[in-house]
């Protein structure tokens, strides 16, 4: 008995081994396409902008020198980049609590009743799976100023409208509606999800407590349970606000006078309409520092509150 | 009526035109364009308005839209690009993701943080290397400049891998004793039980890449590989000016494909979504 197993161990854990050996060998040949392609198409393209962002290479040019922090120095020093970056910020100050009050106030009211459910749900997503440069374009004509469906409606209640994407004190604040109205559905669909989450009990609980009227419950149960879906949508919103980019393009490029510039259409013109390439990596630089920023920032809320729950 | 009963009523009432309103909202913009893209010229600039028009020019509208632009074109390329894209990302995410769920070998928590840092970059942040690459290669301009950034997604992997490791390790076992190659285990049991998160991945991928308008911009300049988010653009820059009618039809053509596709799975879409959001 002693002796068999003697003898077998070392025979049974060569087989093993060299299974383990087999193993892994088919594991790297799994992962070896993907791996390869991470190398090429993103950490070598992502070590590249960092790079670039040292030189002065204009796209095109033979040749290009380091130049250390130059870039960053002119970037600091440029007004439009400035402006692109407190529009951005703007952008996302008006969108996340446009958004997430309107998709909060549609789930609510969807889910108050099942009544046409579905068809709220489905006609509130709609703008979410819309593709934007199209809809950009229909948003263009409806902004516009004399045939536009928003002054036409101003003009019925009096009011006279202005030329909301060519005026500088309204181009961000129209592009922000336009967000807004793309984005509300997808917060929506979240917040419906989170509201499937609140268990039962807590109502009959609080109604036990005398809190049954609609807004008691409201206030008592269900806006203090969707805490943390309405901080994951809060995020998710800001850093889909942060990328705005489409609507601008379409619709303003960033006018009139930098007026509505955002840190994405910034980094489009410079590197692509005047090929600065070496000044477009600077600004992707400071663009991936700040999005890792907030996505970094926004991991460890979540891993925070997954702790909690 | 008892008070309570005449309170639920208005209650429901109240619900239903708070959502009539904001449902207007996200409708609006649909209406208002199929309304023009059925309008001719001088209906669209007259001061009063009407949902429908007096005189129909629907018909020619869309017949100028689809023969002044390549509409078609743009529909068939989104429709290529966006699967091939995804038949890629299958490719080489599902055999990685495997393996990083289920089987052994030195570097692999190495490789899958890897994934978790390459899930942290923005795709635009690429714009200026991949451009470069592609022109290296002569490849700008072409179909394969559409596709190739786009064939390693970090996210995928991601994705697939969570949704791998809740299928037991027992049924692979067993189908190892069953004599099954790797290969096999992930085409005939790791596949088919993860239909749910590969659907999820497949709407997410689908939906970025057909309304992506960054990387095509940059990427495409001919109007024969356009997309649809480019294509419309090529178009109104082509028909500026007098041409709303047709310019909304051609918008229609565009956003048509997605938005039938949703109201035919919308559950599935909206799940997807969901879940890849939360992921």
């Amino acid at each position: 008995m002693s002796l068999t197993a003697s003898i077998q161990t070392p025979i049974r854990s060569a087989v093993r081994r060299r299974h383990r050996t087999e193993e892994a060998a088919i594991g790297w040949l799994a992962v070896s396409p993907a791996l390869i392609l991470l190398i090429c198409l993103l950490f070598g393209p992502a070590a590249a902008v960092i790079l670039f962002s040292f030189t002065d290479w204009q796209l095109g040019a033979a040749t290009f020198r380091f130049i250390g922090t130059e870039n960053f120095a002119a970037l600091w020093a440029d007004p439009p980049f400035w402006k692109a970056l407190i529009n951005t910020c703007l952008y996302v100050a008006i969108v996340v609590p446009g958004t997430v009050g309107l998709g909060l106030a549609t789930a609510l009211l969807i889910e108050a009743s099942p009544a046409l459910r579905g068809f709220y749900r489905a006609v509130h997503f709609l703008p979410v799976m819309s593709t934007m440069s199209a809809m950009a374009v229909v948003w263009g004509t409806m902004l516009h100023p004399s045939i536009g469906l928003v002054n036409r409606a101003l003009a019925a209640f009096g009011v006279t409208g202005v030329n909301w994407l060519r005026d500088e004190h309204t181009a961000l604040l129209a592009l922000a509606l336009i967000g807004i109205w793309q984005g509300f559905g997808f917060a929506m669909v979240l917040f419906v999800s989170g509201l499937k989450a609140v268990p039962q009990q807590l109502y009959d609980a609080a109604a036990v407590d005398g809190a049954d009227g609609v807004l008691d419950r409201l206030r008592i149960v269900t806006l203090p349970m969707l805490g943390p879906v309405t901080m994951f949508v809060v995020i998710l919103t800001a850093s889909r606000a942060f990328e705005v980019f489409d609507s601008v393009r379409v619709l303003t490029q960033g006018g009139p006078n930098y007026a509505s510039e955002v840190l994405l259409n910034r980094l489009y013109s410079e590197s692509f309409d005047y090929l600065r390439t070496g000044y477009g990596a600077a600004l992707t630089v400071v663009y991936l520092a700040i999005v890792i920023a907030l996505t970094l920032a926004q991991a460890r809320f979540i891993e925070r509150r997954v702790h909690y729950s | 009526m008892s008070a309570h009963r005449r309170y639920r009523l208005a209650g429901r009432i109240a619900r239903h035109a708070l959502l009539a309103v904001s449902a207007t909202f996200a409708l609006l913009p649909f209406v208002w364009m199929i309304s023009l893209s059925l309008k001719p010229p001088d209906e669209i600039f007259q001061p009063d308005f009407h949902l429908w028009p007096k005189t129909f020019v629907g018909v020619e509208n869309y017949r100028v839209a689809l023969t002044a632009a390549p509409m078609l074109r743009f529909l068939l390329n989104g429709v290529f690009v966006c699967a091939t894209i995804f038949a890629l990302q299958l490719m080489v995410c599902v055999p990685c993701a495997y393996a990083l769920a289920k089987m052994r070998f030195r570097g692999r928590d190495t490789l899958f943080s890897a994934v978790l840092v390459a899930l942290l970059v923005p795709p635009q942040a690429l714009a200026i290397p991949h451009f470069v690459l592609l022109h290296v290669f002569g490849l700008l301009d072409t179909y394969a400049a559409l596709i190739l950034p786009w064939i390693i997604s970090a996210f995928g992997i991601f994705l697939l891998r969570q949704f791998f490791r809740s299928i037991p390790g027992e049924i692979i076992h067993a189908a190892r004793l069953d004599g099954l190659g790797e290969i096999e285990i992930i085409w005939r049991i790791m596949m088919p039980m993860s239909a749910p998160a590969l659907a999820a991945f497949g709407v997410f991928s689908v939906v970025a890449h057909w309304n992506d308008l960054f990387w095509p911009l940059i990427a495409v300049r001919t109007e024969d590989i356009s997309t649809p988010a480019l294509g419309i653009l090529l178009f109104r820059d082509d028909e500026a000016g007098q041409f709303l009618g047709p310019l909304m039809a051609g918008a229609t053509i565009i956003v048509a494909p997605l938005l039938l596709a949703f109201l035919l799975a919308q559950r599935r879409f909206i799940d997807g979504l969901a879940t890849t959001a939360m992921k």
